[in-house]
């Protein structure tokens, strides 16, 4: 459903297709998370080549970042097992974060594919669901693996009224994980890519800068409530 | 574009914003590699790194804490030897001084009373010749005196 404007189009809902047997994935979406994997590996392997211990250059930036993340992930899973998450919490904050940072930073439309165009590689549904549903999964992990069968009364604490609720919420916490990253990327995306076929020059600067603030709001949201779901079920009631 | 984009493009699907398909579990499998490779890659190193630095920066806190008391202990007591030496010093000095007052009141009544002796000796010397004086002068007074006689009564 391409949305025809006067001065350029904008593609919505196109991908490049590629099929592997007879399953269809999106091309595009891989080339830019490719990217920006590769622009991460590359920051990460620059930053860790000379370890000192006084750090200099982009060791100090990934200090930086190891030591947000750790706070962020110690905060909302707690002392004792955040370590065994933080590579995970850490890992979707870089990934959305770049990635939404690329989608709005990096001149995607220099290149031209035969279909949909490249962007940032959370704007679209599959790799949020993706995301989404390996936090259910580390949540779920998480539990069983930190208290056994145990983990089954978070579902009926503090009282069994909240069975229901609690159930539901599972389905919910994906769904809303998913959606909130999906719908707040692709929506600056557009705004920023209808604005900029209006009104090409100095106008969509300050929606940029505000899809800016709202990708690094929507990385950091995302991995607070991972660790947040995580931390919930690997949270010892104090009885 | 290249022509490897293509190659396994087949008749479209219809797409839309919200189609899911294989990418989602690919995509998901990719995250989980990306998870894999930033721990070994990233979170470990880096975390290695700073762990060992606040361990490097609490030991040399501690040292320098054990360093610091010993210092004020050494300090302590070499404050208190050096109290301990004024004193006695203090001690020595008036040991000193009452030393070198008693002897040079012993010199001083020593030279007096040999002084007086040496008076006392002189004043009875003196005595002596002035009663021997007094007494040649008594004797030559005697003799004067009958030698007078005689020569007045002779006269």
């Amino acid at each position: 459903m391409p949305l025809h404007l006067p001065l350029a189009e904008l593609e919505v809902g196109k991908h490049l297709y590629w099929q592997i047997g007879n399953l269809n994935i999106h091309g595009q979406v891989f080339l830019s998370s490719w990217i920006v994997i590769g622009a991460l590996l590359a920051v990460v392997v620059v930053g860790t080549r000379k370890m000192e211990r006084d750090p200099r250059g982009v060791q100090n930036l990934l200090e930086f970042l190891w030591d947000y993340l750790r706070d962020l992930a110690r905060d909302q899973i707690g002392e004792k097992v955040y370590r065994d998450w933080l590579p995970f919490i850490g890992t979707l904050f870089l990934f959305i974060f770049v990635s939404n940072w690329g989608g709005a930073l990096i001149p995607w439309r220099i290149v031209h594919l035969p279909s949909g165009e490249l962007g940032a590689p959370t704007a679209d549904i599959n790799t949020t669901v993706a995301m989404a549903l390996l936090v259910s999964l580390a949540f779920f992990y998480a539990g069983l693996s930190n208290k056994g069968l145990r983990f089954f009364e978070y579902y009926v604490e503090p009282t069994p009224i909240m069975l229901p609720f609690k159930i539901i919420e599972e389905f919910t916490k994906p769904l809303s994980l998913s959606f909130r990253l999906f719908g707040n990327i692709l929506a600056d995306e557009l705004a920023v890519a209808v604005l900029a076929s209006l009104v090409p020059i100095l106008v969509p600067l300050p929606v940029m800068l505000l899809g800016l603030f709202t990708s690094a709001i929507q990385a950091l949201i995302f991995a607070t409530l991972a660790a947040f779901y995580i931390g919930e079920a690997v949270h010892e009631e104090a009885h | 574009m290249h022509s490897w984009l293509l190659l396994a493009e087949a008749a479209a699907p219809k797409g839309g914003l919200f189609d899911l398909d294989a990418t989602l579990p690919l995509m998901a499998v990719q995250v989980v590699l990306l998870t894999f490779i930033l721990n070994a890659l990233f979170f470990r190193p880096v975390g290695k790194a700073v762990e060992d630095r606040e361990g490097f920066i609490s030991t040399s806190r501690a040292q320098a804490k054990e360093k610091l008391a010993q210092a004020e202990r050494l300090e302590a007591e070499l404050k208190a030897q050096l109290l301990d030496a004024r004193k006695q010093s203090l001690a020595v000095i008036q040991e000193a001084e009452e030393e070198v007052d008693r002897l040079f009141r012993e010199a001083l009544a020593l030279a007096q009373s040999e002084a007086n002796a040496v008076r006392e000796k002189a004043r009875v010397q003196v005595d002596a010749q002035k009663a021997e004086a007094f007494a040649g002068i008594d004797a030559q007074a005697e003799k004067l005196g009958s030698l007078i006689v005689d020569r007045l009564l002779a006269a």
